[in-house]
């Protein structure tokens, strides 16, 4: 069951075409790894799946219906409110956890439960300590952000995103920002979402996450798909050069 | 609009307008070189270590910074001539109100930006043998100008609109004489409008460049 | 040698406290109208619609720009001939000042808008909170601990700025101390007690804004990532 699927996708920033026609289709239960070099785009790509940037041109599909309109000249336009509601079912989690600051850290995962889906403060409570203890933190409920070590943050944030049980997470490189030793229990969570079925895009650098994780990889080069298959293709037997390259530089002090 | 807008009257008055801008300006001058020179005095008191310096500095300070301009000015016009045996005109008590205000308020800005100046600096200029003087004036304060202009000039523009209160003592300036020529035609509107256009047409650019200083800094830091 | 006389200034202290009690008044009002005022300034000054950011910037700018005290006689004079109503100093000056203090204010919430970083936004508009939702309840309560240090500052400024109405015969404390000062004959007396008078309650008032500040720099857990 086809999820989200993208069509021609560009992305256009100022004089530069950082997306160059994507297409991609997500079916339910898909795990898929978004690989490539800096300035590949694949930020760009993630953040244009939940409109965090509008795209140029190029369709977005959402459960099957086309998101936007098409203007007279051509240029596809998009209404706030149907963003909003897109952003809705579909959650991110960001490399710098953007966890609010001025909240805790239950406060943090009850906010959209209360704003946006207007749920009973003891409601959203018990939703969002049922999310907390899922990611492990359960005991730092009344934390504040600025209280909590990089990896709680990020499993905040997870939970956060889950509270609104999106159809599809974004994971915008999770783990890059994190000292090497927090990293670990960050992708333990997400593992763990992956076993329950849960459909998830994650831009990585963790290669060896994405082999046993993720059931599709993508490798994204100059803004378009360079190769996409299953992480034992792509990872292990490349068939493109630049795939190949990338792959060695990742590899290089590997022991 | 009910009443019948009339600026012609306010042009026929354009000597009049001249003597106040004549007047604002020469207060302006007088205000911005002693009130930012006399600031840079006193910042250096405040910023010394000798207590002799740092706390008739510091008193002034805070005196200078808490107390209405227009009441120091009034204090001038009014009280002062009382223990002095010479009259004070209404120019020298808005320049004394005005400039110690703005020392005030620049000897603050003098000692934020020369605080700002890493150790390192005082440290090179020692260790090459110059006096603490000698280090202030080459080294360090240079370099602290540059960071404190955006301030200095937002000082500038606070002195030019100052100068209005030069008014309540019937000093000639430009608002003064906006209230001559209300008065005498009866045409507050566009007296009094023609003054606010004059002073935004004079403020502007000295605004804008204060906002280009500042885009400058940060782009540097 | 002069011979200082501050009887016939305590004699006098009622109109004193009076003027006092005035200037408090004119500066409270100022305030709470300036700080709503300019909120609403600096939203429209943010917005990308047009017919909103730029009269609101226009607004900013020319109240930025020229003297208070010919704003104050603007409206004290010229607003009732044009809009032909009454104006009592009082009005002109509450008028005057909450729109004066209002466009410092707008400057001082656009900064603290701006300086929250775009991730806050962007995670916020993640979760779905439209907008409005994450100025109102993301944005702007991390913006305002930031602002009020320069909050405090005008608020001061505020106070001093309200001395002016004492031009327009607003009956503040600057005001009576000019009028006793003409009864009794003793302006040295009384124009240095006005001043003190003057000092004290700002100068408290600028050191509870310094405590507080201080507070708040401590208490640090908005610190952001």
């Amino acid at each position: 069951m086809t999820i989200l699927k993208a069509a021609g996708l560009v992305k256009r920033f100022g004089a530069v075409d950082v997306l160059r026609g994507i297409d991609l289709e997500v079916q339910r239960g898909e795990r898929i790894a978004i690989l490539g070099a800096s300035g590949s785009g694949k930020s760009t790509l993630l953040r244009c799946l939940n409109f965090m940037e509008l795209p140029t041109a190029g369709r977005i599909e959402l459960n099957r219906r086309i998101l936007g309109s098409e203007r007279r000249d051509g240029q596809r336009v998009y209404r706030e409110s149907e963003l909003t509601g897109v952003r809705q079912r579909v959650g991110m989690v960001f490399q710098q956890f953007n966890l609010f600051p001025h909240m805790t850290a239950i406060g943090n995962v009850m906010e959209g439960l209360r704003t946006v889906r207007r749920k009973s403060r003891a409601e959203a409570r018990a939703r969002a300590e049922k999310e907390l203890a899922r990611v492990g933190l359960a005991d730092k409920a009344d934390a504040y952000p600025a209280h909590l070590s990089g990896g709680q943050k990020q499993r905040v944030a997870i939970a956060r995103a889950l509270a609104m049980d999106p159809e599809l997470l974004l994971f915008d490189e999770p783990t890059s920002a994190l000292d090497p030793e927090l990293v670990g229990e960050v992708l333990n969570v997400i593992r763990a979402l992956a076993e329950e079925g849960r459909t998830m895009l994650l831009v990585t650098h963790e290669l060896g996450f994405a082999y046993h994780v993720a059931t599709r990889v993508i490798f994204l080069s100059g803004g378009t798909i360079l190769e996409d298959g299953p992480p034992d293709e792509v990872l292990k037997n490349p068939r493109q050069d630049r795939t190949r390259a990338f792959l060695a530089s990742h590899r290089q002090f590997s022991f | 609009m009910a009443a019948h807008w009339d600026f012609a009257s306010v042009f026929a008055n354009t000597d009049a307008l001249l003597a106040g801008l004549a007047g604002t300006l020469r207060l302006f001058a007088i205000c911005l070189v002693l009130g930012l020179g006399l600031g840079l005095v006193v910042g250096l008191a405040r910023y010394a270590h000798n207590r002799w310096l740092y706390v008739p500095a510091t008193i002034f300070v805070e005196f200078f910074r808490n107390t209405p301009v227009l009441v120091q000015i009034l204090w001038f016009y009014f009280a002062l001539p009382i223990l002095l045996p010479f009259e004070i005109s209404p120019l020298a008590a808005a320049s004394l109100g005005i400039s110690l205000n703005s020392a005030a308020f620049s000897a603050e800005i003098y000692r934020g930006g020369i605080q700002s100046i890493e150790r390192g600096q005082w440290d090179g200029a020692r260790a090459i043998g110059m006096r603490w003087g000698q280090a202030m004036r080459r080294i360090i304060l240079p370099q602290a100008l540059k960071r404190m202009l955006p301030a200095l000039t937002n000082r500038a523009i606070e002195i030019f609109k100052m100068s209005t209160l030069a008014s309540a003592v019937a000093y000639v300036e430009l608002l003064q004489q906006g209230k001559l020529i209300a008065s005498l035609n009866f045409n507050p509107i566009e007296a009094y409008t023609a003054i606010a256009v004059i002073f935004f047409v004079l403020l502007w650019p000295l605004v804008q460049f204060t906002y280009l200083l500042e885009r400058r800094l940060k782009r540097d830091e | 040698m002069y011979r200082w006389d501050f009887a016939p200034v305590l004699a006098n202290a009622s109109l004193l406290a009076e003027g006092l009690l005035n200037t408090l008044k004119v500066t409270g009002v100022a305030l709470a109208c300036g700080l709503v005022l300019g909120l609403a300034l600096a939203l429209f000054r943010l917005s990308p619609r047009r017919w909103l950011s730029w009269p609101a910037g226009l607004v900013i700018e020319v109240f930025r720009t020229t003297p208070p005290l010919v704003q104050l006689f603007w409206f004290f004079f010229a607003l009732p001939l044009i809009a032909g109503i009454e104006m009592t100093p009082f009005l002109a000056a509450c008028v005057t000042f909450s729109i004066q203090s209002a466009a410092f204010f707008a400057e001082v919430f656009r900064a603290g808008i701006v300086s929250v970083e775009r991730g806050q936004w962007e995670a916020a508009l993640a979760i779905g909170l439209t907008r409005r939702q994450t100025l109102g309840r993301i944005v702007l309560p991390q913006a305002v601990k930031r602002m009020i240090p320069a909050f405090l500052e005008r608020a001061i400024e505020l106070m001093k700025t309200t001395t002016l109405v004492a031009t327009i015969a607003y009956a503040d404390l600057l005001f009576e101390a000019s009028d006793i000062a003409q009864k009794t004959f003793r302006p040295l007396e009384t124009f240095t007690v006005a001043a003190l008078i003057y000092f004290a309650v700002i100068y408290v008032f600028s050191l509870l804004g310094r405590g507080l500040e201080r507070r708040l720099a401590v208490s640090g857990e908005s610190t952001v990532h």
